[in-house]
């Protein structure tokens, strides 16, 4: 799976949870950048993404996941394997 | 919404949450508000944002309290003033194993474990207590899911140290405290969790790292159940299974394959899970659904094929039986009018995907659930907590024999000329008197389910209605009606408040099931008579309109009452003076309690 494709589907997911067709993520977003992202959404944010790219993020990779752009390279990593 | 319905896909109610909640609450639907309070042992939030949707989505709109994070027992033993002022109409304690504390040790002896089992009753106890004593609402309690690991393997399950039996052993109590308690609910965790499959449901990622007590991808399959026990004590459970014929109840096609080339019985597998899926229709009748058919078929065929020796169900387990070439939705409508109940009250299930699209989009409210693979029945029908059952009354029991009863009336019915004459062919004996507690249970559920001959739509709670009864400043009124056909049971209820030397009128509903049968004269009747007794001189009668209960506008006035008020939003005010009233009713012998 290309950088393209993930970053097309996290987009997707990402405006979806947050109900807002105007987000674009990029490797640098992070929480800061997106106004209901706090801890709560997080879990929700984490389960849709898992959900579309039918994969398990392990527990010290969400805590220490800084930005879309690290989220991406795990996704990628897991689709290798 | 199709999204929320059985078998619903959780990813998709997670990734959707907030377009899903914007739609709910842009569709204009009328809906009832209810407090709910979350006291939760682990995290609340999105629990209680999904509980937000299901219950939307059935007419709910719920308000929520949340306790501070596991702060359960401490809001059930010593609650805070923001509970007190919250005032709910539900307690939810939303508690797991992750709970328990004294959990069984292997040096332990039988009665150490079993002061353990003790204590932790004991909490559990003084908490519901406490929560009736200082609510008087409704309680639903999770009981527990089964333990995540099983220090000795199956033995765990009946060793007294094993914390499967030492769960197993708690939800026994919890269930026996549910039996004697009205208006306790169980929210049955341990069978949802092993439903979802308990290796996943208990993965203690979500407990270490968000304080959830279960997987995130399991809460709508809880929050689905805790919100159809909701649904179900205030009324909002559908009545009526309206079923195809072929490919539904049996394979094949009765008029072309002829009653001996239907598949049903016991001869191939197919065969067989139609005959388990009639049986499982069977034993729901039991427990007070009607069943109707709504077949596209000649009726000579279907009635055939009914009658098949090999089936479970027979033509007289079906209150209506529609099979002709009308459309589906007309013959749902119909059999709505004839069972004097809401299309929205009933489910209907047939195999053809292009049916259930048609009754969706005529008849909106009723819902079709997706009937794919004969050996999916069962499960789509069972759970889509359609019939969620928290009170059971003697009524639910008897109910589809009352309704068979009502057919034979309707027949009676056409060989009258007279209409006064064919009420007195009935023969109808009514008793119509104070409340007496062996029908709470079913004067409660009337008061959260009728809609339609209902003036003032107030529902009551368990607890309120018990706050009615014990009330000195009330009068009191249910009326039993039976007749030659058979025992209608308890199909009216009148509640009036004191105020001086007037009485208002706070609720006046009746069964639908007993319309055009004079029996709200008899009650007016003995409302009067009631209130002579204690020197009452008016009585003041409400209306207020709602979208179903249109057909009681004009009650009051029909009775005699003067108008005394109209408001804008259409609510009427009534008033009757008591002297000089007559007795309006002849047809029926009315008589009290028996002491």
């Amino acid at each position: 799976m290309d950088m393209r494709e993930i970053f097309t589907r996290l987009n997707r997911v990402f405006q979806e949870v947050f109900d807002d067709r105007s987000i674009r993520v990029t490797p640098q977003t992070t929480a800061d950048d997106i106004e209901d992202w706090d801890s709560l959404e997080h879990i929700t944010l984490i389960s849709a993404v898992e959900r579309e790219f039918r994969m398990k993020f392990k527990m010290g990779e969400i805590s220490s996941m800084r930005d879309v752009g690290e989220m991406a390279q795990i996704i990628q990593e897991r689709a290798k394997g | 919404m199709r999204e929320l319905q059985y078998p619903f896909d959780p990813g998709e109610i997670i990734r959707k949450r907030k377009s899903l909640l914007k739609a709910l609450k842009g569709d204009g639907s009328a809906r009832i508000e209810k407090k709910i309070a979350v006291l939760g042992g682990s995290t609340t939030s999105d629990i209680v944002k999904t509980m937000e949707l299901f219950l939307l989505d059935s007419g709910i709109a719920p308000v929520f309290y949340q306790s501070e994070y596991g702060q359960y027992f401490q809001d059930a033993m010593f609650p805070s003033e923001e509970l007190l002022a919250f005032a709910p109409d539900i307690v939810f304690v939303h508690t797991t194993g992750r709970n328990i504390t004294a959990w069984p040790q292997m040096t332990d002896s039988p009665q150490q474990v079993q002061e353990k089992l003790e204590g932790e009753l004991a909490k559990f106890r003084a908490m519901w207590q406490s929560v009736e004593e200082k609510f008087h609402c409704p309680v639903i309690q999770n009981n527990f899911e089964k333990p995540f690991f099983r220090l000795l393997g199956s033995r765990d399950a009946w060793d007294y140290r094993g914390r499967v039996n030492f769960t197993a052993r708690l939800n026994q109590a919890f269930g026996e405290y549910a039996q004697d308690h009205t208006g306790f609910y169980i929210n049955d965790v341990d069978y949802l969790s092993a439903d979802f499959g308990l290796r996943q449901w208990s993965d203690p990622a979500y407990w270490n790292m968000y304080k959830y007590a279960m997987c995130f991808e399991a809460i709508p399959a809880f929050a689905f159940s805790a919100a159809n026990i909701v649904k179900s004590i205030f009324g909002r459970n559908k009545k009526a299974l309206a079923l195809d014929l072929d490919n539904t109840l049996w394979g094949g096609v009765v008029g072309d394959d002829g009653v001996d080339g239907i598949e049903i019985g016991q001869e191939t597998g197919v065969s067989q899970s139609y005959y388990e899926f009639q049986s499982y229709l069977k034993q729901l009748k039991t427990t007070g659904i009607l069943l109707t058919v709504c077949s596209k078929n000649d009726e000579e065929n279907a009635i055939a094929g009914l009658n098949h020796p090999e089936g479970a169900l027979r033509p007289e387990d079906f209150v209506v039986i529609k099979a002709n070439w009308e459309n589906k939705d007309r013959n749902i409508g119909e059999t709505a009018a004839q069972l004097n109940i809401l299309p929205e009250s009933i489910v209907f299930a047939d195999d053809n995907p292009a049916e259930r699209e048609i009754v969706r989009a005529q008849l909106p409210g009723v819902i079709a659930p997706e009937m794919e693979g004969v050996e999916n029945y069962i499960a789509n029908i069972d759970r889509g907590g359609y019939f969620e059952v928290t009170t059971f009354s003697e009524d639910d029991l008897k109910r589809n024999e009352m309704y068979q009863a009502n057919a034979m009336r309707a027949a009676q019915r056409a060989s009258f000329g007279d209409y006064r004459e064919y009420l007195l062919s009935l023969d109808m004996k009514a008793v119509i008197d104070d409340f007496v507690r062996v029908y709470l249970t079913r004067i409660t559920q009337l008061t959260n389910k009728s809609n339609q001959f209902n003036l003032t739509t107030r529902r009551y709670t368990t607890e309120e209605m018990e706050q009615v009864f014990n009330g000195e400043e009330y009068i009191r009124l249910y009326g039993k009606l039976v007749d030659k056909f058979g025992d209608n049971g308890v199909v009216s209820v009148v509640i009036g408040k004191r105020d001086g030397r007037a009485l208002d009128i706070e609720l006046w509903l009746m069964s639908c099931r007993v319309l055009k049968r004079d029996m709200e004269l008899a009650m007016l009747d003995r409302l009067v008579e009631k209130c002579r007794a204690v020197g009452i001189e008016v009585i003041r009668g409400h209306y207020y309109p709602t979208a179903k209960n249109s057909m009681v506008k004009g009650l009051y006035e029909s009775f005699g009452f003067e108008k005394t008020g109209e408001e804008e939003n259409g609510s009427t005010h009534w008033a009757l003076k008591i002297q000089g009233y007559e007795n309006k009713c002849s047809v029926i012998e009315i008589k009290g309690n028996e002491n």
